[in-house]
């Protein structure tokens, strides 16, 4: 709670930045805030404190995922130092990105639907501004726009959801859902229109994180914004996304997963073969992350799906390795596309370039890829694991069969990171000090976590 | 210890390598390679052929899965762990001549590699012993791509997909086979080894485990990658796929397959031999019209390994002994193999067979030397090769007579193709660019000796091979005794 406390005060202080003129201070004090904020969700560790009649539940699973998007957003700060020192709207852009975190905390810890609206709400609104945060550019408008007509027509589903379970348990908080489906599951009396409401829910969440066939708005608007808000969306609010879908299925619809579990396997098996297959044609970096990361939104479906003991650790650990190794990405994509091409030539010749760091890049598309021993194939390990268990044997198969789909469209840029550069291309920008530091660190990270996957998983287990 | 030692000494030596610079690496890792080589031989020193298991390391890695870092030693991975560590040093001089850009990378690379296959030979648990088997992966993919021919990206990445769909079925296998341990599930190997499965689960596991080892070994039909890769690697890394990595299908089907799913192999087993056996008359015929030579030599790595997984499907004594002799005759014949046609390119510019002809009187020693790399890869007897192909031979005999009189045909038609690419290479009137193939160098002197060597006196006095492994191959059988 405090974390949250924080960052709200923190967004409403950079507002004042450009009113009380201490724009310099700027960086310096969102990183400042944001470290504090962290340190306050881990020392809140083991308290799970209720507020506010319940609205808002901070317990170990909401502080882990607290802690996460707050260090993703650190991390991702690195590279975006451009956007907050010289940029004539920092303080707006700033602003929003502490709002979006805002509304993310919420959504990781929300135990009341109104809340979760609320929270989602504050998450969505800031970035549909962020995407569109490109003035002059046409693309960067489209994908506002479009985020902004998609996003708000999910909402209303969501809200319809949200309306017909209200009308069924009489109220929006998560414990008294969770006692009414149980009563009424117990006795095989549970009416449709919560069945209606649930599936309703579904398709509002799945429009967020981009599952399939809710994906369309998804590669537009990546490859439309800005390209560090692209990285942001793909790591902070995908996040964000999956814990509030994860916290809601596991708390109040458990007992009906007999209803809902199918469809959402098929929603998976689907979101993860179209994210890959389509990723594999694209020549655009930019827009293979895009699809990739409809891929991977697939596979954390999959721990929905599974739903039992491991499921709440797995779903951490194959968020914290996807983002790790989504922000790697996009920093190298960030450091080549400068002159606004992102085609995937450009990485020829890189590793002749930046040997050590192509080596880290590397290591990041292994953990995407998931190969072991980095994060990434433990992470798919926990997930398939938990799946397998909760006997959905045909959807490891198929999740199996997309990772080797995903290998192939991940080792192209091992392949052309190796190859020589094309004669004709210009001399590209090496890599800053900044994009240095976040390959390293995600690399390493993703390595450490490969070591040792127990750590963050039994965190939540 | 020993083990961890093993293991941890390439390990550093290929992130030291990676802050050298490119006149000092070579050496660097020639001497680490050495230092390996030391502790093998030290290893070999301590080791008492009746104890299973020895120089064990056993920690938890991951306790809440049952997923421990345990490795160790037996008579088979010995042998491995021995073929590993002797042939890395050789690889690396056979490297001196050649001056790869990114040369630090590139030993890295090899030390690593030469990590992981320690690790896939020695881990004692199944999930560390998939993890060591992706690892190996990695570093050849990256030799073959960066340093590898025209084509090398599509050719690679058929190969890395291939080797990663097998795998992956395998990976699959173990869980299943982890989620039937009692208790706590564990996958370590004594739990593994105990578990009763039912037939109808071996008999499906059977082809999750065959095709992971089958593509690697190649057994035909999925050996559709290996021509291309061979060819197309640098000659490092076709040493280190031929020699070296293709044995990990062998000991994957020994260690991992055998003692878990005897049934299975029982029902599929018969299957399995004839595809090897086909495998080997196929691979055979296609190495007698080749032109190239170093497909040539891949395809007859085919037709080798084919007999050695015939053998191993056999079930018997006779046929797992003669698997063990052969893989190690087989990589050090397949090292000096390729090593002498990395010798007659660099030097020629081709390896054409038509291009070739009349070296004979250049350079004696190089005849005789290859002379005797000839002949140990077509099995005359006193060279290693005939040794494993007797024991084998004899091995699938006892299983069927007509399996061992179509998997005879190697003999002979292996005779066939090597004398003929010798004769094309070594003899006949001088072509016109013979004049240009001149003496031996002093380091690719010493890895023909030393491999020349190794043939004769293994081919001579085989007993320890045999002897070492012996008593680790009866209690592999004794699992599968049960069944039959």
């Amino acid at each position: 709670m405090k974390a949250l406390i924080v960052i709200a005060l923190l967004g409403v202080v950079t507002m004042m930045s450009e009113v009380f003129r201490f724009k310099k201070l700027l960086l310096p004090l969102v990183v400042v805030g944001l470290l504090a904020a962290c340190g306050l969700a881990i020392g809140d560790w083991n308290t799970a404190i209720r507020y506010y009649n319940d609205m808002v539940y901070f317990d170990n699973y909401s502080l882990a995922f607290t802690s996460l998007i707050i260090v993703l957003t650190l991390l991702w700060l690195i590279i975006s130092k451009g956007y907050f020192v010289s940029d004539s709207s920092r303080a707006e852009h700033a602003t929003l990105i502490l709002f979006t975190l805002c509304g993310g905390v919420i959504m990781t810890a929300y135990s009341d639907l109104s809340m979760f609206f609320v929270g989602l709400e504050i998450l969505s609104i800031s970035l549909y501004v962020l995407a569109s945060s490109n003035k002059h550019d046409l693309k960067s408008n489209e994908a506002g726009m479009k985020y902004f007509l998609m996003g708000s027509f999910a909402t209303g589903f969501l809200l319809f959801g949200m309306a017909l379970i209200y009308g069924a348990a009489a109220s929006f908080n998560l414990v008294k859902i969770a006692e009414y489906v149980q009563t009424t599951a117990a006795h095989g009396q549970t009416p449709m229109f919560v069945y209606t409401g649930v599936l309703l829910m579904m398709v509002g969440l799945m429009f967020k994180v981009s599952a399939a066939p809710f994906h369309f708005w998804a590669p537009d608007v990546y490859e439309g914004a800005p390209t560090l808000i692209t990285a942001f969306m793909a790591t902070v609010v995908k996040t964000a996304a999956f814990a509030a879908f994860y916290r809601l299925f596991s708390t109040c619809f458990g007992d009906i997963s007999g209803f809902w579990a199918q469809t959402l396997a098929v929603i998976s098996a689907v979101t993860m073969l179209t994210g890959n297959i389509l990723a594999v044609s694209q020549t655009s970096l930019k827009r293979m992350l895009a699809y990739s990361s409809i891929a991977h939104a697939g596979y954390m479906l999959m721990a929905i799906v599974a739903m039992n003991k491991i499921s709440g650790g797995a779903i951490f650990l194959y968020a914290t390795a996807y983002s790790l190794g989504s922000l790697g990405a996009f920093a190298c994509l960030h450091a080549i596309s400068k002159y606004g091409d992102e085609s995937i030539e450009n990485l020829k010749g890189f590793a002749a370039d930046n040997k050590i760091w192509a080596g880290f890049l590397g290591v990041i598309v292994l953990s995407l890829a998931g190969i072991p021993p980095v994060a990434g194939f433990f992470a798919k390990y926990y997930i398939f694991y938990g799946v397998f268990q909760s006997n959905f044997t045909w959807l490891v198969l198929v999740a199996i069969l997309s990772s080797l789909i995903g290998v192939y469209y991940y080792f192209r840029i091992i392949i052309t990171m190796v190859q020589p550069r094309s004669e004709k291309a210009t001399v590209l920008p090496s890599l800053t000090g900044a994009h240095k530091a976040l390959l390293l660190i995600s690399a390493l990270l993703a390595l450490g976590i490969g070591i040792y996957p127990a750590f963050l998983q039994g965190l939540l287990s | 210890m020993i083990t961890l030692l093993l293991l941890l000494v390439p390990l550093v030596a290929s992130l030291v390598c990676l802050m050298l610079d490119q006149a000092k690496v070579k050496i660097f890792a020639l001497g680490t390679s050495l230092v390996s080589l030391g502790i093998t031989v030290y290893a070999f020193t301590l080791f008492n052929n009746d104890i299973a298991d020895q120089f064990l390391v056993n920690y938890w890695w991951i306790q809440d899965l049952g997923i421990s870092f345990k490795a160790g030693i037996d008579g088979i991975s010995i042998l491995l762990v021995a073929l590993t560590n002797f042939l890395l040093p050789l690889i690396i001089l056979t490297s001196f001549r050649h001056d790869y850009k990114n040369a630090s990378t590139f030993y890295a690379l090899m030390l690593f590699m030469q990590f992981a296959l320690i690790g896939v030979f020695t881990a004692l648990d199944g999930f560390l012993f998939y993890i060591f088997w992706e690892l190996a992966l990695i570093p050849i993919y990256l030799i073959c791509l960066m340093w590898g021919g025209k084509d090398s990206a599509r050719i690679t990445l058929k190969f890395f997909i291939y080797t990663l769909t097998g795998s992956l079925l395998m990976l699959a296998g173990l869980i299943y086979v982890y989620l039937q341990t009692p208790g706590a599930h564990s996958f370590d190997i004594d739990a593994l080894y105990n578990v009763t499965l039912s037939p109808a689960a071996q008999s499906w596991l059977f082809w999750c485990f065959f095709l992971a080892f089958a593509i690697k070994i190649p057994i035909f039909p999925l050996h559709t990658w290996q021509p291309d890769t061979y060819t197309d690697a640098p000659t490092q890394g076709t040493m280190l796929l031929s020699g070296i990595m293709l044995k990990m299908g062998i000991y994957g089907i020994i260690r991992w397959m055998l003692p878990i799913i005897p049934q299975g192999l029982s029902e599929w087993g018969n299957t399995a031999m004839m595809l090897s056996i086909a495998g080997v008359v196929y691979a055979s015929c296609m190495a007698l019209v080749q032109k190239d030579f170093k497909r040539l030599v891949a395809y007859s790595s085919i037709a080798h390994v084919g007999l050695i997984a015939a053998g191993v499907f056999a079930l018997n004594l006779q046929g797992l002994q003669g698997a063990m002799v052969q893989m190690i005759a087989h990589g050090v014949n397949v090292v000096g193999m390729f090593f002498i046609i990395d010798i007659i390119q660099r030097r020629m510019k081709t390896r054409q067979l038509d291009e070739l002809g009349g070296f004979a009187n250049n350079s004696p020693i190089f005849t005789i030397l290859f002379m005797i790399v000839l002949l140990g890869s077509v099995a005359l007897p006193l060279t290693n090769g005939f040794v494993g192909e007797f024991l084998l031979l004899n091995g699938v005999y006892q299983y069927s007579a007509w399996m061992a009189l179509v998997g005879g045909l190697t003999i002979i038609l292996g005779a066939v193709y090597m004398l003929r690419a010798y004769q094309k290479v070594m003899l006949g009137e001088p072509h016109a660019r013979s004049v240009e193939f001149t003496g031996l160098h002093q380091t690719e002197k010493i890895v023909l000796v030393a491999i020349a060597t190794v043939i004769i006196v293994t081919g001579i006095y085989p007993k320890p091979i045999i002897h070492v492994a012996g008593p680790a191959i009866e209690d592999i059988l004794a699992h599968v005794k049960d069944i039959y």
